[in-house]
């Protein structure tokens, strides 16, 4: 039984939430009592394969390849495969991205398994491990078990894990390098990937605000945003938004706030008519005092919330409005 | 052009959930239904790349006699036709096993274009679009905003994190999952939901597509184990009474307590 986290990288650069995936790596291996390994896939990727090196692992694995300088599913999950058929990992771990959420489900079924997506915990229960996962949006947990043969799979939600409790390798040997060449040819690849690119310059920078006044599903139409920068004025406050808000076309994309969107961290950040899915929590969970309003007592942002009214807003932020306006 | 757009239908986005004593299922005693947003997306953006280039949109559903309603309203928007795998209990397969069953149905299809929604608002597992390529062999992109026809291939616009986009090319016949959002919704006008009734639903079994019953079908690798309520680990402070009541408190709590105004 071993353990190996997939790391991933674009350009030479880390995507943070790998180091979240490699610490659940290295906890599942000392409850399970067998050993970490790592990989990362690219084109001259030495020096980030050295830099996991640091790290308290058993291997790191090198997987290099011209055809993997890009990222494209028919390369990865064929690339995946050969190194998962050589290591023989028991668990296979992943960073919940967009990326793994784009070959993940294919490579595990290249393999005739079905990969836990989106994990947020796990247990060791009899030797087993059994990782839980949120349907209805949050609203229900269930536990999933692995069963059959190993290799098993699971993609880590974001923030699931503390990338800051990650071992160094400590005095021990650093774990060796082992630069795995994937057989692979153009033919293989089906999806040619054209360069990344952003749609437009922000004008608003979420980012530097102390406090955002942020408006969700809960508005329910267009013609009652009025309310909310009423609000915001009162405050002083940018206004932020999740995701349908944007997408409808209520206000611009650059007030999106979450995993598609801006991550801010105000000093307070106040969630009006939203219920905090996960997506949109990452984007905000940094801010000093969390606020939420919303009718639901069960939505997810109260979990993340400082201070709360269960109400339906549009009673609640007239009188918040007022009450703004009282001297103090 | 043929295009199938898979679309589940879902629990609708306020039900009340409880857990069934087998621990096993949501209770869906008294949930009301509707088509999984990001699906509806799907359909949107086949409906319109059909009335752009020509050709056929086919509607694809497993599930329940309940989600006739819902390929109901996906041949109102305008989808030409439909299959309906009848499964009486889509919620105990596992997205392989879903993606077998759909993959059966489109086989005969033989589709140039598959299209769904990037995930489910029920069990969101967001898998059944990339194991239903790998199952038929199709090239994919997910989380996909934009479709346009390119050397007669495709090229598709993703959405990446943090602002992100990326172009993609691949040739056809391909697989896309669809993100909410992308455009606006259609609404089904009056002829539309006129014209549904009249039009093709192909139902079919998984007996019928040659899909192994539970007992044939190759061992699970996953098991849902237990449903349960998430313990909240609520800190927040709660603000009761009258709208201007708990709307007093908060103001007094952000200013003498947070002091964050």
């Amino acid at each position: 039984m071993s353990i190996l986290a997939v790391m991933e990288q674009r350009g030479g650069a880390w995507n943070r939430m790998s180091f979240e995936t490699l610490a659940a790596a290295q906890q599942l291996a000392r409850e399970l009592d067998t050993t970490a390994s790592a990989a990362v896939l690219g084109q001259s990727i030495g020096g980030l394969a050295g830099e996991l090196a640091s790290k308290h692992l058993e291997r790191v694995y090198a997987v290099e390849h011209e055809l993997l300088q890009d990222y494209a599913p028919d390369a990865y999950t064929i690339a995946l495969r050969q190194l998962v058929e050589q290591a023989k990992p028991s668990i296979v771990l992943f960073p919940h991205t967009y990326q793994v959420r784009d070959f993940l489900p294919k490579l595990a079924t290249s393999l005739g398994r079905v990969a836990v997506s989106d994990a947020v915990s796990h247990r060791v229960d009899h030797g087993q491990v059994v990782l839980v996962r949120q349907l209805f949006q949050g609203k229900v947990n269930v536990d999933m078990r692995f069963a059959g043969d190993a290799p098993h799979f699971a993609s880590l939600q974001a923030g699931a894990y503390r990338a800051d409790q990650l071992a160094g390798s400590g005095p021990r040997a650093a774990p060796a390098v082992e630069v795995v060449t994937p057989r692979l040819s153009t033919s293989d690849i089906r999806t040619r990937p054209l360069e990344l690119f952003r749609e437009s310059q922000r004008a608003v920078e979420l980012g530097a605000a102390e406090i955002i006044v942020s408006v969700g599903r809960g508005i329910k139409e267009a013609g009652n945003l009025p309310l909310i920068e009423k609000l915001a004025e009162a405050l002083g406050a940018e206004v932020g938004a999740s995701r349908p808000i944007c997408d409808a076309g209520w206000l611009p994309m650059e007030r999106q706030v979450g995993s598609s969107g801006q991550t801010v961290a105000p000093k307070m950040y106040m969630a009006i008519g939203i219920s905090g899915a996960i997506q949109h929590l990452v984007g905000m969970k940094g801010s000093r005092t969390v606020v939420a309003i919303n009718k639901d007592p069960d939505a997810p942002i109260f979990e993340a919330a400082d201070y709360g009214i269960v109400g339906d807003l549009f009673q609640v932020v007239p009188e918040l409005i007022e009450a703004l306006h009282k001297p103090k | 052009m043929k295009i199938v757009v898979a679309i589940k239908q879902v629990p609708a986005r306020d039900s009340q959930l409880r857990i069934a004593s087998s621990g096993k299922r949501v209770e869906e005693a008294d949930f009301s239904y509707e088509i999984n947003e990001p699906d509806a997306y799907a359909l949107e953006a086949g409906l319109q790349f059909k009335e752009t280039h020509g050709g056929e949109v086919v509607a694809l559903c497993a599930g329940p006699a309940r989600v006739r309603q819902t390929i109901l309203e996906a041949l109102a928007k305008g989808a030409d036709r439909a299959i309906h795998i009848e499964e009486e209990d889509p919620g105990a397969l596992d997205p392989l096993a879903t993606a077998r069953l759909l993959a059966a149905a489109l086989r005969s299809e033989a589709p140039d274009l598959v299209l769904t929604g990037l995930q489910s608002d029920d069990l969101g597992c967001g898998q059944t679009g990339p194991i239903l390529a790998e199952l038929l062999g199709l090239p994919h992109a997910t989380i996909v905003m934009q479709v346009e026809k390119h050397d007669g291939g495709i090229r598709v616009k993703r959405e990446l994190e943090d602002g992100w986009f990326q172009h993609v090319e691949m040739p056809l016949p391909a697989l896309l999952t669809i993100q909410s959002g992308i455009s606006k919704l259609r609404y089904a006008t009056l002829m539309g939901i006129r014209k549904a009734k009249t039009k093709e639903v192909r139902r079919v079994t998984a007996a019928g597509l040659g899909v192994a019953g539970p007992e044939g079908a190759p061992a699970a690798s996953v098991t849902m184990e237990r449903l349960y309520l998430p313990q909240r680990t609520k800190h927040a402070q709660l603000f009761e009474g009258s709208p201007r009541e708990a709307a007093a408190q908060l103001v007094e709590k952000l200013r003498f307590e947070a002091r964050v105004i």
